[in-house]
């Protein structure tokens, strides 16, 4: 994969690509990730034009408290690339990619409503799980096991 | 086009909705107008009990998302613990975990022809399909005392040996198996009737499958020969002969032709994998990762700890994410992990098929009649609790 011309183009806003087990990450800073991602699915030698997965982690206590990640896939070139992003506690907003991967549309609401991570341009950004009415995104860290309820 | 338009509830109590579906329709006449998917009903928090159990007890609760395919399930889920871990599996474990898979590809979509087709009003194949899925069952009982909930794999291997038995009941099966699917295509193949009724039906061509996050038969269904078996071996497969079945169409008749010849590649697998199958040991006895030997434990004490270690505490993966996919009966089933070097999943990701296919249902079935919804949700061959978690 060619990922040197990427880090010209996009210079600090993405971090030094990552390899563990075989599978590469790059970090990006949240206003890039949209830019990003157009360059990954546009660009002929990469074509990653399936995401194959778009999910939240909280990693409470650390900071920064979230990180949302993106698992993209090329049918052209049978490559696969993890994309993360990382989000602070206090403002967990990101740029929607539904523009750019229609699939987006229910994993950033799932993202939503379990992490309560909101996603900023997204169609119909409302919970897909859970009730309408739940109170609370049972993903996260400080959520309980056994439920709000319980005492 | 009228100017009112009735809303109907279709689920999430309904037979043709295959589970706890509910989809909100706004219907003009009977054409469909607009449609909102509603899911969740059987979310029980599969990703937030598995952060709070160890490697090793998170299998049993793959069992219950796609619960049709529960051995596909086990194995993403220990093949993603096993990149973590960089375990070794040996060969015979991998030849058992093909097998096993492709029974359960099948015993998958025999239970989707049964169900689709009595759906469609074609009642007589319902009986056979689950005629051979009960021969399915019970070479799974047999394995592992489970019908729907085998759970026989472990990190590293498998949770015991096979015996000459299953060899000589996946050879019983096979042998006959081919003949079968011909019978059910007398029924369907050339019918008029579900011609008629699945032709031109939902259809999404591989462009807006790739859009749309699509994969399994309903992407090869519009011709793209996308296979996880083949583009990204895992488990031996590279080791197998076996064709990729594609459609043209892209609509529910293709669909139904590309997992019928499925069953018969997967009969294929099966067959090869006991033939051929490796001698030697069944599981990668020596990781960390592996539960040792029951005879271990009463000869020494070294195995005696580990096997309380693993249990008291579970294994301590290095600090790392990974993600692996393997190509389930309903398409790209992945499991995505992050460790924070304790004994526990940091996080634990499913990517579930069922629910990114079932994103399509809206483009599909837009404009067509509410017949037609019932056709098409079946040919996504989505299950619930996959969707849900």
């Amino acid at each position: 994969m060619k990922l040197d011309a990427l880090r010209a183009r996009f210079g600090t806003a993405l971090g030094e690509p990552a390899t563990f087990r075989g599978e590469t990450t790059l970090t990006v800073d949240r206003d890039s990730l949209v830019a990003l991602c157009e360059c990954l699915r546009d660009d002929e030698p990469l074509a990653f034009d399936f995401l194959a997965d778009l999910c939240g982690v909280d990693r409470r206590p650390a900071a920064p408290r979230f990180e949302v990640v993106y698992h993209l896939y090329s049918v052209r070139h049978g490559h696969r690339l993890r994309v993360k992003v990382a989000l602070g506690e206090e403002d967990p907003v990101i740029d929607s990619v539904t523009g750019v991967w229609e699939t987006a549309d229910w994993h950033e609401r799932e993202c939503f409503d379990l992490f309560g991570i909101r996603f900023r341009n997204h169609p119909d950004l409302r919970r897909i799980l859970l009730p309408d009415d739940f109170e609370g995104h049972p993903l996260r860290k400080d959520f309980p096991l056994e439920g709000m309820d319980k005492p | 086009m009228s100017a009112e338009t009735l809303s109907l509830n279709l689920g999430p109590q309904h037979p043709s909705t295959h589970g706890v579906l509910r989809v909100v329709l706004e219907l003009d006449g009977e054409t469909v107008v607009d449609a909102r998917p509603d899911i969740g009903f059987l979310h029980r928090g599969i990703e937030k009990l598995a952060e709070n159990r160890t490697y090793h007890q998170v299998i049993v609760l793959t069992d219950r998302l796609d619960y049709l395919a529960a051995l596909s399930n086990n194995l993403a889920y220990v093949l993603a613990v096993e990149k973590l871990m960089d375990v070794e599996v040996p060969r015979r474990a991998c030849y058992v975990r093909a097998a096993l898979a492709e029974l359960q590809r099948i015993a998958s979509h025999l239970f989707w022809l049964g169900t689709h087709a009595h759906d469609l009003g074609a009642m007589t194949p319902l009986f056979y399909a689950l005629r051979e899925r009960e021969a399915l069952m019970d070479i799974f009982e047999t394995l592992s005392g489970s019908r729907l909930t085998p759970s026989f794999l472990r990190i590293g291997g498998l949770a015991a040996d096979i015996d000459a038995g299953f060899v000589e009941s996946v050879r019983t099966f096979t042998d006959t198996f081919q003949a079968r699917v011909d019978e059910y295509e007398t029924l369907l193949t050339e019918n008029p009737i579900w011609k008629h009724r699945t032709r031109g039906v939902g259809v999404l061509d591989a462009g807006q499958c790739i859009r749309l996050g699509i994969s399994g038969p309903m992407l090869r269904s519009a011709g793209l020969p996308l296979d996880l078996r083949r583009a990204q071996p895992y488990s031996c497969y590279d080791e197998f002969h076996f064709e990729i079945p594609t459609g043209e169409a892209g609509d529910v008749y293709d669909r139904y032709l590309v997992r019928i010849r499925e069953m018969r590649e997967s009969a294929r697998i099966a067959r090869q994998a006991v033939d051929g199958l490796p001698e030697g040991p069944w599981t990668a006895a020596g990781s960390p990762a592996v539960f040792p030997a029951k005879g271990e434990l009463k000869r020494s004490i070294a195995g005696l700890i580990r096997h309380f270690g693993l249990v008291m505490e579970g294994m301590k993966p290095p600090a790392g994410e990974v993600y692996h996919a393997v190509e389930s009966p309903r398409g790209e089933l992945g499991f995505y992990i992050v460790s924070d070097g304790g004994p526990r999943p940091l996080r634990l990701k499913v990517r579930p098929p069922s629910f990114v296919n079932l994103q399509g249902l809206v483009k599909m079935i837009r404009g067509r009649l509410l017949a037609d919804v019932v056709a098409v949700i079946g040919a996504v061959d989505i299950v619930l609790a996959e969707v849900d978690r």
